[in-house]
């Protein structure tokens, strides 16, 4: 259908090159499938595009011979949208590689089209650990962050620094739940304590009667197992409740920098939570965070979009010395080299689709510790990468043998 | 001790009691409008939540690019979005009063989606932070709980707001004739009194009242495009369960549902989203009218 | 609800008029042709909507209920659907920590479907009674603040996978014969579920039932004094519409072989309200052309890419998907304050003809 021809979104169509007999139709399409307007627009969204492009831009496709497009799609954080879209783009578009994705719920719908499809997936926004777990393909590439590492960082560096005892703010769903169990079993094992936890529906509003039983609890660590607006909410009223100036702290298992921004240093101060990439940690990511910058209206990159610039490079590599763009055997040669760009150094895939590398955990700077705009975290931890991701025989992917 | 036999501290218990409290305000404040609303244009205002939250984006931009500060944004806020209102009024739904109640719904309905749309693409979910004033920061301790002085002010402002409402509508004369305009409009007219512009004038307070509530929300809450749409479903449960009836009935059904939402929190926090819903349920089963509701 | 229809013809109401005839010849034709020139899986997608509209549709336009809240059934049902489909065993809690299980072992698609509808039918039964106490715009809230409710079971409940919804349901084999994976097998088969629907509510509305809901319609006070019972026509009328939206839901499931919390969020009531209106309400065609419009719509905007204006120094990136409330809000304004008759019903009312 002629309305349904997707839009090209960045021309980034190169001349045409010919030593690539296996790449079908001489074109590698890559579609950038985000929430472009909901709550997941800023720390995806027109930036994941924007960090798909500057991949492209580097890996100097023009001068490699090698045709890529990119475009990009809304899934409005609707699965049945979602998987749609991406069959359609694979179906009559001909897409390559479906990238990005935040929100879970819609990424394992589109892994399962891709997986039929065989094509790629460089899963980047999504946070569900089971994409590289129970439901992992063979055409799927987990790179970013996932709840498991999420908890693991938070859970273990925060205990060795002292945490010893924690009380739960948890969501009242699968995700909320996978977290808090996730967390407090890394809890457990570095001999920390679970003092309670409370439940509260999504999309709450107040949490002040929450954060009251969070008080009462004693608790030196107040663990919010829940995410976006929820998470902002329960910050916010955490600092007007006077929890931190109480003598607690506040651990967010799931923050994001467009998070934090959201919320000011003022409100944020002392929360402490794990990231996989920060902009301002090196030269090479201030300088990333500088270019994305001045093209994404003043926003500075998430570890999303690095995640998506970063995945992006490794697949044309991989495709590059593969000459092919078949999705099964682009994947496996993904895994098998070790990956290397500017934004997350050296790493490797392993064989469930798991990208690893060092985590990181943050604090929220004092406003008076902060020199500008967007500078934000101090760094307190990093796990490191063998430690950072679960281990590979604990995640029931059927791709792992024995 | 009835306290001790449910297993939760008395201190623990009026905390949260408080902390209903709290909440029910804004339940009230909003019911209130709507009640207003719907009693001199029988028209329920969907957009109402999204009135809401322009109130608070009102106030923020206020802050931000005026520098004008909380205490005249209460004031400013919901003038503006009030004139607004006044607007949509004269607009859209002043064609509306001729045909089915539904129609209104309708079209609030459509204006509260691109209301939440367009800032929504302006200004992202995640939302914005809006301080509390200076003379409001810190709280009391007052034994059994932490309370923010915020939070005090808050019940205070909108008890005296919702109370001065129902003491304008009953107790004044200007209340006697809006009453009458619900009853008889006709009649009224032909004692010299402008009804449609009377008409006017009560939806841009009824939306004046929610803005009122959405710049006393910002300091709490983040200022988000969102921030009606989810508690605009709670507040219909509210007006169902109160009935349209009554000024007194929407304010003591908004205060009363706060405080059941919050002790649904200590012992069920699982259920305190859909408590609202459930006591909505058993109302229609027994007084399918509602609390205060007048059977039509 | 006095919903503006065209003043019909003076016909047999049994008698099918010559343009709903030529209009339903015109309609199916084209779909049988459709899945040559247009993706079939939008197409697919298109026509659960236009069922889920046209079930809608029963309630509002025949009986002048507006429902706020038929994401219940639609969400439901495909839940429902998806997990017979994938799972099949049921396990319902009677006191905390007991349940009731039913060893199923998974589905085949049609009794998926069928177990779907059913427990549509069954909600409706129960929010239909609760709802059908009140009227007008209470009964909008009603319906509304129902639906939510059940919404937040759908997101706690372990069945439906919170967030994640239930994914890679597989279509199945239908009746041990037709092998749904072969996408034009699936599009046939939900071709024919749309066709069979779609006649039984046309059956239904020129019955002598649909006859009493019409004059419950124009005027209830003296359909009662008829001797109506109407409480029970409204009644019947509630879990006849949660039913064919069950069936919509429950095929949109194995459709696209997942189920998620989309489909039982508030917004999916006010989209359905949406087609409905803008196609028209009260008539025959309107809904599955407004569900058409709509879904063309949303799916356009959503693969349309970003368009960059440069003006005076600021770039401004526009994602036509940020814009789909705002038009979807847009089109409700203007549905009600000019042609509140809708597309179909307008086209009709100049034509005089019955649609």
């Amino acid at each position: 259908m002629k309305l349904l021809r997707t839009a090209i979104v960045s021309a980034a169509v190169l001349s045409a090159g010919t030593a690539y007999g296996q790449i079908s139709d001489n074109l590698i399409k890559i579609g950038v499938l985000s929430d472009m307007s909901g709550l997941y627009a800023d720390l995806g969204g027109p930036g994941s595009v924007l960090a798909a492009r500057l991949a492209v831009e580097d890996f100097d496709a023009k001068g490699k011979g090698l045709n890529v497009e990119i475009i990009g799609g809304d899934h409005q954080n609707k699965a049945d949208i979602g998987s749609n879209l991406a069959r359609t783009w694979i179906d009559t578009e001909k897409v390559d590689v479906i990238v990005d994705v935040p929100n879970s719920g819609v990424a394992l719908a589109v892994a399962e089209v891709v997986r039929d499809k065989n094509k790629v997936f460089l899963a980047n926004g999504p946070a569900s650990s089971d994409l590289t777990g129970a439901k992992c393909t063979p055409n799927n590439i987990h790179w970013t962050y996932d709840t498991w590492a999420l908890a693991n960082g938070t859970g273990n560096a925060i205990v060795k620094t002292g945490g010893k005892t924690w009380f739960f703010l948890t969501a009242d769903y699968a995700f909320g739940h996978a977290l808090e169990r996730d967390t407090t079993a890394v809890i457990n094992k570095n001999g920390g304590k679970v003092v309670g936890s409370v439940r509260h529906p999504l999309n709450t509003q107040d949490f002040s009667s929450f954060l009251l039983q969070a008080q009462a609890s004693k608790a030196q660590i107040v663990g919010l197992a829940n995410a976006g607006g929820d998470t902002i909410n329960s910050i916010k009223q955490a600092s007007e409740f006077g929890i931190v100036s109480g003598g607690q702290n506040l651990a967010g298992l799931l923050v994001f920098l467009t998070d934090v921004h959201a919320l000011g240093l003022k409100t944020a101060q002392g929360l402490i939570f794990t990231e996989a990439w920060y902009w301002d940690m090196n030269d090479a990511n201030r300088a990333f965070a500088k270019r994305f910058a001045a093209q994404n209206g003043g926003k500075y990159p998430t570890m999303i979009h690095a995640g998506v610039y970063a995945s992006v490079l490794h697949y044309l590599k991989a495709v590059q010395a593969l000459k092919s763009d078949d999705g099964k055997a682009v994947v496996a040669k993904m895994k098998e080299m070790p990956t290397e760009d500017p934004l997350f150094g050296k790493g490797t895939i392993r064989v469930d689709g798991r990208h690893i590398h060092d985590m990181y955990l943050f604090e929220v700077k004092k406003p008076d510790e902060s020199k500008g705009p967007w500078d934000y975290y101090k760094l307190r931890a990093t796990i490191p990468a063998a430690e950072a991701f679960r281990p590979l025989n604990e995640g029931n992917c059927p791709l792992v043998k024995g | 001790m009835i306290f001790d036999l449910l297993g939760v501290p008395p201190q623990a218990l009026f905390g949260q009691l408080l902390l209903g409290l709290i909440n029910g305000s804004f339940y009230a404040l909003l019911s209130l409008g709507l009640a207003v609303i719907f009693g001199m244009l029988n028209i329920i205002n969907f957009a109402h939540g999204a009135q809401y939250m322009l109130g608070a984006f009102c106030a923020y931009f206020l802050l931000q690019f005026a520098g004008i500060n909380y205490w005249l944004a209460l004031i400013i806020a919901p003038i503006v979005v009030g004139a607004f209102g006044i607007v949509l009024e004269r607009l859209f739904l002043k064609h509306l009063y001729k045909l089915d109640h539904l129609y209104g719904l309708l079209l609030t309905f459509g204006i509260a989606l691109i209301l939440e749309g367009i800032f929504r693409r302006y200004f992202g979910s995640s939302g914005i932070p809006y301080s509390p004033p200076q003379l409001l920061t810190g709280g009391y301790n007052l034994g059994f709980m932490y309370l923010p002085k915020y939070r005090a002010w808050v019940v205070i402002c909108s008890l005296t707001v919702c109370l001065l409402t129902w003491f304008m509508i009953e107790k004044t004369r200007l209340g006697a004739y809006l009453r009458a305009a619900t009853e008889n409009p006709t009649l009224v007219r032909a004692f010299g009194i402008n009804v449609p512009r009377m008409i006017t004038l009560t939806y841009g307070f009824g939306v004046g009242l929610a803005a009122l509530a959405g710049v006393m929300a910002a300091p709490i809450y983040n200022v988000s495009p969102q921030m009606g749409a989810s508690l605009i479903i709670v507040v219909f449960a509210v007006v169902v369960i109160g009935g349209m009836g009554s000024i007194m009935g929407a304010i003591v059904t908004g205060f009363s549902l706060g405080i059941i939402e919050g002790l649904t929190k200590v012992f069920f926090p699982q259920a305190s989203n859909t408590v609202i819903f459930v006591i909505m349920v058993i109302v229609l089963l027994t007084r399918p009218a509602g609390l205060f509701g007048r059977t039509t | 609800m006095a919903v503006e229809t065209k003043s019909l013809p003076a016909s047999a109401p049994t008698q099918v008029s010559w343009s709903e005839l030529i209009a339903f010849v015109l309609m199916v034709s084209f779909l049988i042709v459709a899945p040559l020139f247009i993706y079939p899986v939008f197409l697919m997608k298109v026509l659960c909507f236009a069922l889920f509209a046209c079930a809608f549709n029963l309630l509002i336009g025949y009986v002048g209920l507006l429902s706020f809240g038929h994401a219940l059934f639609f969400g439901w049902s495909s839940y429902v659907a998806a997990h017979l489909a994938k799972v099949g065993k049921i396990s319902i809690p009677y006191w905390s920590g007991h349940w009731i299980v039913i060893p199923l072992p998974p589905l085949p698609p049609e009794l998926a479907i069928l177990g779907g509808t059913a427990v549509a039918a069954l909600f409706g039964l129960i929010a239909g009674s609760l709802a059908i106490r009140r009227q007008g715009i209470y009964f909008a809230m009603v319906t509304l603040a129902l639906a939510q409710m059940m919404f937040f079971f759908a997101l706690q409940a372990p069945f439906t996978g919170g967030e994640d919804g239930i994914q890679g349901v597989p279509r199945g084999v239908l009746f041990g014969v037709f092998d749904l994976s072969n996408i034009m097998t699936m599009y046939f088969t939900v071709f024919v579920i749309f066709v069979v629907c779609f006649l039984l509510i046309y059956r239904i509305i020129y019955s002598p039932f649909g006859e009493v809901l019409k004059a419950i319609r124009e005027n209830e006070p003296r359909a009662i004094s008829l001797g109506y019972k109407t409480e029970r026509y409204k009644l019947a009328a509630f879990v006849l519409s949660a039913t064919l939206t069950g069936v919509a839901g429950s095929t949109k499931a194995i459709v696209f072989q997942l189920a998620s919390l989309t489909d039982v969020d508030w917004p999916m009531s006010g989209e359905v309200v949406l087609m409905t209106l803008l196609g028209g309400l009260g008539t025959v065609f309107g809904p599955a052309l407004g569900a058409s419009i709509i879904i063309t719509m949303q799916n356009y905007l959503a693969s349309a890419g970003d368009i960059t204006l440069h003006i005076f120094g600021f770039t401004l990136a526009m994602q036509p998907g940020q814009w789909v409330p705002v038009i979807q809000g847009a089109i409700f304004v203007i549905c009600v304050l000019l042609f509140r008759r809708g597309i179909v019903g307008e086209i009709a009312n100049f034509f005089r003809i019955r649609l």
